[in-house]
């Protein structure tokens, strides 16, 4: 399509069934009561000439170009700031306002340099476009005559972006959207009248508080604020509307190019997930997709000791096939499996189980989700019936109390986060559960009621105790248990136990019982409480556990089934839901149902027209342990790292080493391809033609913005290895593995690439019963019926901290990289995150003698790395934390084997460690150049 | 946990030690359903081959729900 401009009424559109009546230039309009005359005006097709307002923003009413005459209204009010009344009859154009307009214009522009031919911002700028508007063909005052800012430096310092000062109008649109959309606050108006300019802070917008989401420069009506690639290349000329391929929010944006060349990411009004709103890595962190890193050719070698070899992609795929067979000629049919990845579409996953189930034979497909978020699958199927997030985003505008549980919105979620924040400004009171204190816990405006920094491994205990305050002081909302659930009768026996009350648990998480107590109250009396976590609640021994819990809590206070409530899981990538949906775990066909179903597997198996093994396969943790036992030897990975991203690296890397194929599809020769005898180069979202399903299950169209660069989808290269191996596997397009996927998989029944280009996203379940999606979850019935209750028995971890290793390492990751960093550390986001640092609590530092910025060792058991400390009170003494964002550090050469009970899904967040100052070996130094600094310890 | 012990004692233990709070002849059919829910055949194999060679480690209750899921030779 030509360039996407969207409408921009002016106001921010008001909820409400009361409607008002108005008259605007003669139009009849009627809008919801508390709609601004702009708006209205908008809405009935009038344009009223502004600068200060955008419909995203509250109306400021600064910029004296919107005024109008109103019938009995004296003056010429602002339109933006005056809300409709029944019959109020509105002029939007006469001699008088014409005049105040251009007198407005005149000074505006006596002060803004007259370059608009050279200008960036030529075409897209709204004052520009005003002075056409307004008709002014001159200006009184000269211009650049007299005082003006027209020298006022330029700032350059974010990698990203621009801030031209000289060509501020101060309309404070940039400030306005730093505080309302992002919540951030990082800019303000310095100075009064004639000084007075837009700054963050003081300070440059590299060192400020800004976090480079792109709010500002989005909000920016002139070149002010300015994408530096559109200051380089000039303004795009076309859009694709797309999906972003990094967290699990999944926000759309307009693609914009001009020609076949990608000049910015705009994020999309009418994305349902993100509506409008972006963060640094979306919006920019998009070059890694022709960074010069970018393997293109299909590779071989025979041995990971030989150097790669190119070779056509005729040659590839008959290597993988033929190899694939020879191995399991040789070692059985269940020695070879396969590895989907919550990167790809949903239709690229779906083809490679279908490829292991049908193809290969057997059951022997995972997913990354086993390394994240496997444990909310098992606990909310056990619970709700399904394995998937209660809620849409927008729910939690309707929140009165908000638990955040193991999870960093602000980074690892950050466009939700803005939307959370936003709530929370509004009054919602927020409960943090977390050993670290994470921004939300105090940040401009927001400030918890309660933080709890539990001792990480002790969430059962915490989520056990908030039940017990709300089974034994009468909170439980005996309504809802009585009509919706199971299983509750034993349940409260158990949880009513003294073990379980917040004083008996205080010495297992060391949070105060009153503060549990208080927290467990304020989350019960709601009246709309609602649940949010990440993988500080999944990755433990008791993930499962722990879902289970919450889905507990949430049940017997009624938090289900309505706007504002639910249990939210913030999932880590962009389609780590799709993938899950698509059956990629190895006990599950798509839409979660078990393998040793007759039912399912019938279906797939008239459909295929090959047996469906009917016991599960080897999940990723399984395949390792089997490849080093000697009875798994060759896997083909989609997308994933495993090499740098999963637990115990020796561990993984031997398993590695022990195949005898090892088939990575990638766009980087990554860590895991340093073990690989194949490399399919893969496509990145920008190639990709499908759909993701982010957190709140709503499938988004991801639409190629230009051609693989490698000459094939992914879906072609899996379905032509299936096809060399025997089985034939055939797709036009990938919307006929969409149309497959719904033919086959009750909840997405109603889904196709044509209702999605129709409607823009819908969440699953999208059938029969729910044509344009489901919201909502569980609303009149759990999908399981009623909803179970299961006793959640706190049983601790066995990595414990010992006098070898009496600290607890916890993992995560920061706003400006993503998981590996195989994408965001090939951009400029490397200028906020060029090394993985350890966070120490300043006592842990000082008995060890540890400075801010040493280079200290960190080791466990299985392994020690060395990396800078950050001293940093947001740490609880006895807890340290990094990231895991570059393979140079290794953060998981440390973790452990330990695990989910349940699923597997690995104990990132809890690791006994030591920390001590690096020996002056020079070590690091040394071993970057050599591209690795991790070893294991000696004796492991 | 002991982390010499051959991956699927671990996992086996793991997964008992959440269901030793239950009456043991209900703990072993828990045991022994997430077995067959979620295990490959391989594992149980293994876990079978250990419980056979003598193997020490293994959890009480792991043992008998691995017994339960025995096939018949």
């Amino acid at each position: 399509m030509s360039l996407l401009k969207e409408p921009d009424l002016g106001t921010p559109g008001r909820k409400g069934e009361a409607t008002v009546e108005v008259e605007i230039d003669g139009l009849p309009v009627k809008v919801p009561e508390g709609t601004s005359v702009m708006r209205a005006a908008a809405l009935a097709g009038v344009a009223v000439p502004k600068l200060c307002a955008t419909d995203t923003l509250e109306a400021f009413g600064s910029c004296r170009l919107c005024l109008v005459e109103i019938d009995g209204v004296k003056g010429t009010p602002a339109s933006c700031t005056t809300p409709v009344r029944p019959g109020m009859t509105v002029r939007t154009q006469s001699p008088r306002l014409e005049k105040l307009r251009r007198g407005v214009m005149e000074l505006y522009i006596s002060d803004h340099p007259l370059d608009c031919l050279t200008c960036s911002a030529n075409g897209d700028c709204e004052l520009q476009d005003m002075a056409g508007v307004v008709g002014l063909r001159e200006v009184r005052y000269g211009v650049g005559e007299g005082e003006n800012h027209l020298d006022a430096p330029k700032d350059t310092s974010n990698p990203y972006f621009d801030f031209d000062e000289s060509k501020c109008i101060v309309c404070s649109r940039c400030v306005r959207a730093c505080d309302e959309v992002q919540g951030t606050f990082a800019l303000t108006i310095e100075g009064r009248g004639f000084d007075s300019k837009v700054s963050p802070g003081g300070l440059s917008f590299l060192d400020s508080e800004c976090v480079s989401c792109g709010a500002c420069v989005q909000a920016c009506p002139t070149a002010t604020l300015e994408e530096r690639a559109v200051v380089d290349l000039g303004m795009p000329t076309r859009s694709v509307i797309t999906t972003c391929a990094y967290c699990g929010v999944g926000c759309s944006f307009k693609a914009e190019l001009k020609g076949d060349e990608l000049v910015r990411m705009v994020p999309y009004k009418d994305g349902g997930a993100n509506e409008g709103h972006s963060c640094v890595k979306g919006r920019f962190a998009f070059g890694y997709a022709t960074h010069p890193d970018r393997q293109l050719r299909p590779m071989v070698r025979e041995q990971i000791t030989d150097p790669w070899r190119e070779v056509s992609w005729e040659e590839a795929i008959d290597t993988v096939a033929t190899r694939l067979r020879d191995i399991q000629a040789r070692q059985g049919v269940g020695a070879i499996g396969g590895i989907t990845s919550s990167r790809c579409t949903d239709e690229e996953v779906y083809v490679v189980q279908k490829m292991v189930r049908a193809a290969f034979g057997n059951n022997n497909v995972d997913t990354c989700a086993r390394v994240c978020h496997s444990p909310t699958g098992y606990g909310l199927k056990q619970t709700f019936g399904t394995s998937a997030g209660t809620q849409d985003f927008k729910s939690v505008e309707s929140a009165d109390v908000i638990v955040v549980i193991g999870a960093n919105p602000t980074d690892g979620h950050p466009v939700f986060a803005s939307r959370m924040k936003r709530r929370l400004r509004q009054g919602a009171k927020l409960i943090v559960i977390d050993p670290r204190r994470i921004d939300l816990v105090r940040s401009p405006h927001i400030e918890a009621a309660y933080h709890l920094p539990l001792a990480p491994g002790t969430n059962v205990a915490m989520i056990n105790a908030f039940a017990h305050v709300v089974v034994t002081e009468g909170l439980v909302n005996s309504d809802f248990v009585a009509q919706r659930c199971e299983d509750f009768d034993e349940w409260a026996r158990f949880i009513a136990r003294p073990e379980n009350s917040p004083e008996a648990v205080e010495e297992i998480t060391g949070v105060p019982a009153a503060d549990v107590r208080a927290a467990a109250r304020l989350y019960a009396a709601g009246p709309n409480s609602a649940i949010y976590y990440g993988l500080g609640v999944t990755e433990h021994s008791q993930g499962s556990t722990m879902v289970m819990g919450m889905a507990n809590l949430a049940m017997v206070t009624g938090n289900i089934g309505r706007e504002g409530v639910g249990v939210n899981p913030l999932r880590g990538q962009n389609n780590v839901q799709g993938s899950c949906d698509m059956g990629s775990f190895p006990h599950e066909l798509p839409g979660y149902r078990h393998v040793s179903d007759d039912n399912v597997r019938d279906i797939y198996e008239k459909l295929w027209g090959t047996p469906i093994l009917p016991e599960p396969g080897l999940r990723i943790p399984n395949m390792f342990d089997a490849a080093i036992d000697g009875t798994f030897k060759a896997l083909f990975i989609q997308g994933e790292d495993l090499a740098q991203s999963d637990p115990n690296t020796q561990h993984v890397t031997a398993a590695l080493a022990a195949m005898e194929l090892v088939v990575v599809q990638d766009l980087f020769l990554n860590e895991t391809a340093k073990f690989a005898h194949v490399f399919l180069p893969g496509t990145s979202f920008l190639e990709k033609d499908g759909t993701f399903i982010n957190a709140e299950r709503r499938i988004n169209r991801v639409r190629p913005v230009m051609r693989p660069k490698t000459g094939k989808h992914e879906w072609e290269i899996v379905c032509e290895i299936a096809q060399a191996m025997g089985y034939p596997m055939h797709y036009d397009s990938p919307s006929q593995i969409m149309d497959e996927i719904a033919l086959t998989t009750p909840t997405f029944s109603g889904v196709s690439f044509e209702l999605l280009d129709r409607v823009g996203s819908v969440q699953w379940p999208c059938n029969d019963t729910a044509p344009t999606g489901t919201p909502i979850m569980h609303k009149d019935t759990f999908v399981r019926g009623k909803g179970r209750f299961v006793p959640t028995v706190y049983v601790p971890t066995q990595e414990r901290s010992t006098r070898r290793f009496p600290l607890i390492l916890t993992t995560g990751r920061i706003l400006s990289q993503y998981n590996v960093g195989a994408q965001t550390r090939r951009t400029a986001n490397v200028a906020w995150h060029q090394e993985d640092v350890l966070d120490i609590h300043p006592h842990d530092a000082e008995v060890r003698g540890i400075t801010d910025g040493d280079l200290v060792s960190l080791a466990s058991r299985v392994g020690r790395t060395t990396l800078r400390a950050r001293i940093s009170d947001r740490m609880p003494v006895g807890v340290v934390y990094t990231t895991f964002h570059h393979p140079v550090t290794g953060a998981n050469v440390v973790t452990t084997e330990h695990s989910d009970w349940a699923t597997n899904c690995p104990e990132y967040k809890v690791t006994a460690v030591q920390v001590g100052l690096a020996s002056a070996d020079a070590e690091t130094a040394a071993n970057r150049v050599a591209g690795r600094v991790a070893v294991p310890t000696a004796g492991g | 946990m002991n982390p010499g012990l051959p991956p699927a004692v671990r996992l086996a233990n793991d997964i008992a030690i959440q269901f030793a709070h239950l009456p043991f002849a209900e703990g072993v059919e828990r045991v022994a359903t997430h077995m067959r829910a979620f295990w490959e055949p391989r594992m149980l194999r293994a876990l079978l081959a250990y419980i056979d060679a003598g193997g020490p480690d293994l959890d009480p209750l792991a043992a008998a729900a691995a017994e339960h899921l025995r096939q018949p030779a």
